[in-house]
């Protein structure tokens, strides 16, 4: 089975970066409001609802969709804000909305059942029944599944499931405990899905020494880079550690993710949608990736068979990935 | 495309020149650049804070802070809030748009120090802006003339 179309999902942190990945060809944008509601709770980022509500409008102007990430899970004092946001989606017309918590599902498809529902990766469904779960109990239309399966492992996943699947292709990876990752909250006392940051700004401290560049979270050396180092995000669990006398990167190491080459296959499976990952990032960023997305599709939408990667493409994301180098991820991997 | 670095022997003479000056008309072109933009409640909490960009390959700082009218020069601090560094040409890259903030972070040319929260804040609200930080339509010396013009007569 192949779809009519694999839609290209893209991040948008601000309106200019909406607009651009919709101007090089974005099928939908995905975008945060400006509080804890989503797992991208940075200072200055994101959408107040007019904002929102441009986007929606020029989104839909030139017929691609918007889609909402209310992807954090709402904490004891903030559980009308969660659902205010839901309210706000609703009302701006969104296409859909990325959830991760059933509470804030079960309320959404009792208030608006007319709001299409998209379960985040947060919400960390790895298996049919899961899936099934959440299409049951409230509707959810598809599914954000999580980067630990190998594409084997998706492939059977989708064989018991009506639910549309959709798949990360490009960015930022972590450890991939998603939906349970409360590893910041040791250094920080937050967490992405408690306060939708895995590193708050406020706790992050970058500083030249004579002994490299230090990155600090809270006080915490994580990580010292030598001069021709390349860097990553301050997040705990891209740190390098002193284990037993040795000093590594004890949990992983910094990198993007990115598919491309498999396109082909994800293509053919009858995967939905490709997501790139990336609202914290700027318009440039959301226009050099876009554009070579695009590019690759379409071309790979013509001809499955001869599709190839071209050098440029791989160029150009490398460039832009984190610690500058790129995985297939779990993705590619013959084991199960 | 190779970095462009302003080369040594240039930046060295260069930063022998008092760096007041330097930080006067690069305020002023920011504040006639960027206008009533600056003028915008959520740089709130920048106000009052010591900002230094650093053109590393230059041999330049400039340190100013900022308040509800726009920037303003300042003499250097030891210790600013917020130290942002780069070379000439990365810096325009970022105001041109051409380049990501954090891409250049993991390749190690560009370095924010002190506050990072200041830090993030400067950056998203640049992205958030319609146009560029530097529109060349908006920098055109009849544009400036003016834009000068009418804030000598207001």
């Amino acid at each position: 089975m192949q779809p009519e179309k694999i839609e290209l999902v893209c991040p948008a942190g601000s309106l200019p970066a909406l607009k651009t990945a919709i101007d090089h060809g974005a099928d939908c944008v995905y975008m945060g409001f400006r509080d804890d509601t989503n797992a991208r709770n940075f200072t200055g980022l994101n959408f107040s609802f007019d904002n929102a509500k441009e986007g929606v409008r020029y989104a839909h102007a030139k017929g691609r969709k918007v889609l909402l990430a209310l992807n954090t899970y709402p904490q004891a004092d903030g559980w009308q804000r969660w659902r205010t946001a839901i309210d706000n989606a609703a009302e701006l017309g969104m296409d859909a909305v990325i959830l991760a918590d059933p509470g804030l599902m079960q309320y959404a498809a009792k208030t608006h059942p007319e709001l299409r529902l998209h379960l985040s990766v947060q919400g960390s469904a790895t298996n049919y029944e899961a899936i099934n779960f959440y299409h049951e109990m409230f509707g959810i239309r598809r599914a954000v599944v999580p980067r630990v399966l190998a594409l084997a492992q998706v492939e059977q996943l989708m064989a018991g499931t009506p639910v549309e699947i959709e798949l990360f292709g490009f960015g930022g990876l972590c450890v991939m405990v998603e939906g349970r990752c409360a590893l910041s909250s040791y250094a920080t006392g937050d967490s992405p899905n408690t306060r939708g940051v895995c590193s708050p700004p406020k706790a992050v401290r970058w500083q030249e020494t004579p002994k490299g560049l230090e990155s600090r979270l809270n006080g915490i050396l994580i990580d010292r880079y030598d001069p021709e180092e390349k860097a990553g995000y301050p997040t705990l669990c891209k740190g390098r550690f002193d284990v037993e006398g040795e000093t590594y990167y004890a949990i992983e190491e910094p990198t993007s993710l990115n598919t491309l080459e498999l396109l082909p296959k994800l293509m053919n499976m009858g995967i939905a949608a490709i997501k790139i990952e990336g609202r914290q990032r700027s318009p440039a960023y959301v226009e050099q990736v876009t554009r070579v997305w695009r590019q690759a599709i379409d071309s790979c939408r013509r001809d499955t068979q001869s599709f190839t990667v071209k050098p440029a493409w791989m160029a150009e994301l490398g460039k832009v990935s984190e610690g500058q180098q790129q995985t297939l991820g779990a993705y590619y991997r013959p084991w199960k | 495309m190779k970095p462009f670095l302003i080369p040594q022997s240039i930046s060295a003479l260069v930063s022998l020149l008092p760096q007041y000056p330097h930080a006067v008309i690069f305020t002023r072109a920011v504040n006639l650049a960027l206008n009533d933009r600056l003028r915008d409640e959520v740089w709130q909490p920048l106000h009052g804070k010591r900002v230094c960009i650093r053109v590393k390959d230059a041999g330049i700082a400039f340190h100013f802070t900022l308040d509800a009218h726009g920037m303003l020069a300042r003499h250097a601090v030891s210790r600013p809030d917020l130290t942002i560094s780069a070379s000439a040409q990365d810096f325009f890259l970022l105001a041109l748009r051409k380049e990501d903030p954090d891409t250049l972070f993991f390749s190690r040319r560009l370095l924010m120090e002190g506050d990072t929260e200041l830090g993030l804040l400067v950056k998203n609200t640049l992205d958030a802006m319609e146009l560029p930080p530097l529109d060349f339509h908006a920098l055109l010396p009849a544009h400036l003339l003016g834009r000068l013009r009418t804030r000598l007569l207001a």
